[in-house]
């Protein structure tokens, strides 16, 4: 019966294509726009790492100013960065199964070939563990050892882009990039790995691009890097040299470390009050201890990486989904008064009511697969002006299967729903009510 | 295969009741065909929509094929009319964007019949209204007699007990119309119990016998053919294809 229905549905379609196209529109752009939003909302609250989001940790210290919280808003929080040289000292205990310190800075390459000019990369400065802590592929060589890290070796780890960029595309590792006036030698270039929400610097930006290329944070020093990404400071300081900003009580420089277990978590939490407590002693941390440490979903919520802007605002675009569907159900209404004499004489002919009632709804789903399928369109048309305007990476302006799936479902069964009433008064109709309609 | 009895039916709105029929009492034999006549508003329409199950009644009883479908629920009313009933009606009622073997389908596709069983069907009905040839056309592409034959071929192939017929010629030319009145005696002349509403008395005249109503009521009953039951030689019987 459901085969019969379905041709049913399309010989319906076809015999009132301009009424057909208007509910198919009306169900097109509600999905379109609500796909777009339900799309960004759902990469964006998505887990970026699940494998092991459990056992990845972002170290938050209280080391701010004794007279106000960093956050006003949320006292309980310390600052969500680490000042350069505890992240250093923490580097340095190794704690943790791995440890990254890490921060934003740029440099200026110089190319090889005469013809092509210098430009500035922007660089994550970072320790070795970076690379296997956050799963990151590889597509010729690998990061660097923690031998590198403890010598400040000048290696340096290109994503794909720069790479195609310099070398073409080829496999570099080996090769030699001169940057700020000094030789890097090439040890790796990462694959396509685009995590979204970037989980781990979200301080920066959940939605950036990956880095152009990653350095040792030893080399900070000796290359005098500056942050080009958040630095926050409270402490009114004399800082004339670099070393004094180094040493400063500003915080720029986020910290991860991976932990295996649930005792790990406390026995590091544990560490970490220990390391604030010594330096209390030396008149830092004037702070009641407030250090935490927080799993990567802990995280994202820290940083509302899903803004509660983007709620409301897939809120709304649901709503606008709900008044086309409106519109449906008025055009579903005026294309099922048109049909009264069919169906008053297929219940002649001995259709019961609930035989009816299912050829309509199959017709209604019909429908909302049509306009699902053009609504999938129009969500890519909304991610592609999403990426025109704020230049969003590949990730967060992709539709995936599950997507789709959910776009497809979402306009049968909104379809349906929107269907019922109006089927529903087709099949109430006598049967001999409208036989001489026909 | 028909006893109404002492059936009631009201037609209510805020300002006035109609009485459509007043205690109608009815009996159709197996194998009989009956005419009902009667002027406008004498209730023939309201008794053919009553007695084909398309609508309720207010009092009285009605058994159909021995079975009192007083009591019977909408659902169950649809499946009995289905199994026992075939509509012929004036105005052909075929669906426009449905090809003649499409539309001879349609009440077979509520009766849960095997595809092949359908087809077999639907083809010999559509062979015996003289129409095998056009089962892909379109109602549009036939002539009213022809789109009357196919409403013919759509109730016969559903093998029903009972035939109704709402006027079946009212909308033919002469011609047309015969062609339609023979099938029709062949199709009783095969057994069928056939109750045809016509306000045309040359047509009631064809029947067995004749009812006339009169406001809900019985006025007259007429006996035209004193024979039946009648004794049918089939063999005699001439194909309708060849007729068409």
């Amino acid at each position: 019966m459901f085969f019969y229905n379905l041709r049913l549905a399309l010989k319906s379609m076809r015999r009132n294509p301009i009424m057909t196209g208007l509910m198919v529109a009306a169900i097109a752009v509600g999905i379109g726009v609500s796909m777009t939003t339900l799309t960004v909302y759902y990469i964006m609250g998505s887990n970026p790492i699940p494998e092991k989001s459990d056992r990845l940790f972002a170290v938050t210290l209280d080391s701010w100013n004794p007279i106000r919280p960093f956050d006003e808003d949320h006292p309980e929080r310390a600052p969500h960065q680490l000042t350069f040289h505890d992240a250093e000292r923490l580097v340095d205990m190794a704690e943790g199964k791995r440890q990254v310190a890490m921060f934003e800075s740029s440099l200026v390459i110089e190319p090889e070939a005469a013809d092509q000019l210098p430009f500035e990369a922007g660089a994550r400065v970072t320790t070795g563990d970076f690379f296997e802590m956050f799963n990151v592929p590889f597509l010729y060589g690998s990061g660097w050892d923690s031998s590198a890290d403890r010598s400040a070796e000048r290696v340096v780890v290109l994503s794909r882009k720069l790479n195609d960029r310099l070398f073409g595309g080829e496999d570099s590792v080996g090769n030699w990039l001169t940057m700020q006036g000094k030789r890097f030698q090439v040890v790796g270039v990462i694959d396509a790995w685009e995590p979204m929400p970037r989980f781990y610097d979200p301080i920066n930006g959940p939605v950036q691009e990956v880095n152009e290329m990653f350095i040792p944070y030893s080399l900070t020093r000796s290359l005098e890097l500056f942050s080009a990404g958040s630095d926050w400071g409270w402490k009114d300081e004399d800082i004339e040299s670099f070393e004094q900003w180094l040493n400063s009580e500003s915080v720029w420089v986020q910290y991860f470390v991976e932990l295996d277990s649930p005792r790990d978590r406390d026995e590091y939490q544990a560490h970490l009050d220990a390391y604030v407590n010594e330096q209390k002693k030396l008149g830092r941390f004037e702070r009641p201890l407030n250090n935490h440490i927080y799993n990567v979903e802990e995280w994202m919520d820290y940083h509302e990486v899903v803004a509660s802007d983007s709620k409301v605002l897939l809120g709304l675009s649901f709503l606008f989904l709900v008044v086309c569907l409106l519109s449906t159900i008025a055009l579903l209404l005026t294309k099922f008064a048109g049909k009264k004499g069919e169906t008053s004489l297929r219940r002649a002919l001995g259709a019961s009511r609930r035989v009816i009632f299912s050829q309509q709804i199959v017709e209604v789903a019909v429908i909302g697969f049509s306009g699902g399928l053009i609504g999938l369109l129009l969500a890519l048309l909304g991610l592609q002006g999403i990426d025109y305007l704020y230049d969003a990476p590949d990730s967060l302006v992709r539709l995936d299967w599950f997507m789709v799936l959910v776009a497809i479902a979402l306009a049968i069964v909104s379809a349906t729903i929107a269907g019922v009433y109006p089927a529903w008064r087709v099949c109430r109709i006598q049967p001999a009510s409208q036989l001489k309609t026909l | 295969m028909l006893q109404m009895s002492k059936i009631q039916k009201i037609y209510r709105t805020d300002l006035i009741e109609t009485h459509a029929l007043r205690e109608l009492s009815v009996t159709v034999s197996d194998g009989e065909f009956v005419a009902v006549t009667g002027s406008s508003g004498s209730g023939k329409t309201t008794f053919l929509n009553i007695a084909g199950l398309l609508e309720s009644f207010d009092h009285g009883q009605y058994l159909l094929d021995g079975k009192d479908v007083s009591r019977m629920s909408d659902d169950e009313r649809s499946i009995y009319r289905n199994q026992k009933i075939g509509f012929i009606f004036q105005s052909f009622n075929l669906i426009p964007d449905l090809n003649l073997f499409e539309n001879v389908d349609v009440p077979l596709r509520y009766r849960r019949l095997s595809s092949a069983d359908r087809k077999q069907r639907i083809e010999q009905a559509l062979e015996t209204v003289g129409l095998a040839s056009r089962m892909k056309h379109l109602p549009s592409q036939l002539s009213g007699g022809q789109q009357q034959r196919v409403a013919i071929a759509r109730a016969l192939a559903g093998e029903p007990a009972l035939m109704l017929a709402d006027e079946p010629t009212g909308n033919l030319d002469t011609a047309m119309a015969h062609q339609v009145l023979d099938l029709l005696d062949q199709i009783h002349a095969d057994g069928t119990t056939i109750v045809m509403v016509t306000h045309d008395m040359q047509l009631a005249n064809r029947a067995d016998r004749k009812i006339e109503l009169l406001d809900g009521r019985v006025q007259t009953e007429e006996v035209v053919k004193p024979n039946f039951p009648r004794e049918v030689d089939y063999s005699k019987a001439e194909p309708v294809s060849a007729r068409a």
